[in-house]
């Protein structure tokens, strides 16, 4: 595992409206419980794929906004 | 048959303080407070190093109660240098695998091995019932003449000054003082010295009780450290189950915060929790039920002055993660030897302050994983349930998720990263355990006969090496080809600085006399300074 990189906050994505889009979708017509479930398992997937703790560490912290 | 309500396994005599008559007044280098596994196992290591040692306990028995049941390599290897080892291995039973099951599934979601490196002699962990490991002790201890255990000997007073302490002992015959340079708090959570002295103990209570259900029944099932999240006999929560000697099991279930202990322990209230667990048919009997809660915490300092505080009584964590024993033996190890150094005038009495820095840094890690697997077993937020479940959900079919299933991180040493006695590695190393680390075991053949590696090692410090032409020096040193198994754990032509706790002081690829002689020096030096 990498522990040493910096979060990338420059746009990095092609097609992200697309990508937007299907994120919402994902979570039309669950329950709150269900929706926050799915946001759970996104994260636990995509932090595994990033696998750098330095930037995890760093993304938590940015979307922390009380500590912003 | 019981003590103040504390069910009594085995009796001792009672020590008539009317013995002690002018002796009571004599003044002792040092004096190990309290029976428990810390107590005692203090206690033999300083009889073994040839000092006279006293022990003062409350209790004029063993308790009964399997209390902690879960003893890790580590300590393992700690018994084999106190020579009940063996005898510990023999009556226990060895597992090395934990799974963890999830809701009604009959499948693990996750399983783990406590014994990544095979081929070393004492196995990932051993369960025996507590009251066993206490009378190998104390077997071994009433073996020495130089040990006087004085059963029935409570303290309840001490005055501490800079030099030694004066302890006020109670028994059934009166009271009696008696005055110690170094007072061995082992004394237990409770301890009453750190009472006494009003020091600090301060940590994260959490809010949750288990039930710990002893029974007795006969089944045959594999002797591994079985987990479940949300099983159908304890919905919502937690339970555990682990195999100990005689038929005996320990059934642990979660039962939430605000209940009623007495009410919980009831047979018929356990009753469908165990059959639940266990299956309709199974004829059990009950051994031993308790109900507990607990806090992470520690004293600041474990040094204060004269008086040394070990075990429990410095340190307390969740029993999950098999923690509590299996960190105390490691504190008394690593005190016994400079405690030893001390009193024989041939280290700095500030070598003690070495202890504080480096087992305190061991209880920080223990609390640390502790409070983790807590915050996963118990989650404090409906958000923190939503990833633990989450986790759970995954782990069953995607292996990345598996390693954050978190039922306890058991018992592993502790390294001293930046002990002041370590000497930072000046030569590459690609294997082998770095300074601050325990050694790791090997099997060895010494002369035609085959052993282990630990078991090889001296009492004292050992310069181990691999190789021809090891360095010039005083010390014990146990020279190893570099072709065995051992040598591939340590590097071909390296040599290694051993501490008498088997944690590596400094290492080389190419070691001179005078890199040997810096680094022992450094190794037995006044920490504080």
């Amino acid at each position: 595992m990498k522990t040493s990189g910096t979060l990338n906050t420059t746009a990095n994505l092609q097609d992200s409206d697309t990508v937007y889009e299907a994120l919402i979708n994902a979570h039309e017509g669950l329950s709150d419980k269900d929706s926050a479930k799915l946001n759970a398992k996104l994260i636990l997937f995509l932090i595994n794929h990033i696998g750098d703790k330095q930037v995890i560490l760093e993304a938590i912290d940015k979307s922390n906004s009380q500590s912003a | 048959m019981s003590f103040e309500g504390i069910p009594v396994y085995k009796e001792k005599a009672y020590f008539k303080a009317t013995k002690l008559d002018g002796a009571a007044a004599k003044h002792h280098p040092f004096v190990v407070v309290g029976s428990g596994p810390i107590g005692l196992a203090m206690a033999l290591f300083m009889a073994r190093k040839g000092h006279q040692v006293t022990i003062v306990t409350a209790f004029d028995f063993i308790p009964a109660g399997s209390k902690g049941i879960c003893y890790s390599k580590e300590a393992l290897d700690i018994f084999d240098d106190l020579g009940i080892g063996e005898r510990i291995v023999e009556k226990g039973v060895i597992w090395n695998v934990g799974k963890v099951f999830w809701g009604d599934s009959s499948d693990p979601v996750y399983q783990f091995d406590m014994l990544p490196v095979k081929d070393q002699k004492n196995p990932g962990f051993v369960n025996i019932q507590q009251y066993y490991v206490e009378d190998y002790l104390v077997d071994a201890l009433e073996a020495m003449e130089n040990v006087q255990i004085r059963w029935g000997h409570k303290v309840s007073g001490i005055d501490v000054s800079e030099n030694g302490s004066t302890l006020t002992i109670t028994t059934r015959d009166g009271d009696y003082q008696m005055a110690s340079d170094y007072v061995l708090a082992c004394d237990g959570s409770k301890s009453t010295i750190r009472d006494l002295m009003g020091l600090d103990f301060e940590g994260r209570i959490f809010e949750d009780s288990f039930l710990i259900a002893d029974v007795k029944f006969k089944q045959s099932r594999p002797s591994e450290r079985w987990f479940w999240f949300d099983p159908p006999f304890n919905q919502g929560r937690t339970a555990l189950l682990h195999k100990q000697p005689d038929d005996i099991w320990r059934l642990d279930f979660q039962l939430g915060w605000d209940v009623d202990r007495d009410a919980a322990i009831k047979p018929e209230n356990m009753a469908p929790y165990i059959r639940g667990l266990l299956g309709e048919d199974i004829e059990y009997e009950e051994d031993w039920v308790s109900v507990y809660t607990f806090q992470c915490r520690r004293m600041a300092n474990f040094v204060h002055g004269q008086v040394i505080f070990a075990g429990d009584a410095a340190h307390q964590v969740s029993p999950f993660g098999a923690r509590g024993a299996n960190s105390g033996l490691p504190d008394v190890q690593n005190l016994a030897w400079k405690l030893d150094l001390v009193l024989r005038g041939t280290a700095p009495k500030g070598l003690l302050a070495s202890y504080d820095v480096e087992r305190t840094q061991g209880a920080d890690e223990n609390i640390l994983n502790s409070s983790r697997s807590t915050d996963f077993i118990t989650p404090k937020s409906e958000n923190s349930t939503v990833f633990r479940d989450a986790v759970l959900e995954l782990a069953g079919e995607y292996e990345f998720a598996r390693p954050l299933v978190n039922s306890g991180r058991l018992s592993a040493p502790t390294p001293y990263h930046h002990s002041p006695l370590s000497t930072p590695d000046r030569d590459e190393f690609a294997v082998g355990p770095k300074p601050g680390q325990v050694c790791v075991d090997a099997p060895i053949c010494q002369n035609g006969e085959y052993g282990w590696l630990l078991d090889n090692l001296d009492d004292g410090f050992t310069l181990l090496h691999f190789g021809q032409n090891p360095p010039q020096t005083n010390l014990q040193i146990l020279e190893l080809s570099d072709a065995g198994l051992a040598g591939e754990r340590y590097g071909a032509g390296t040599t290694y600085l051993v501490r008498p706790d088997k944690i590596v002081a400094a290492r080389w690829a190419n070691a001179s006399e005078n890199d040997v002689k810096q680094a022992h020096n450094r190794a037995i030096s006044d920490a504080g300074a």
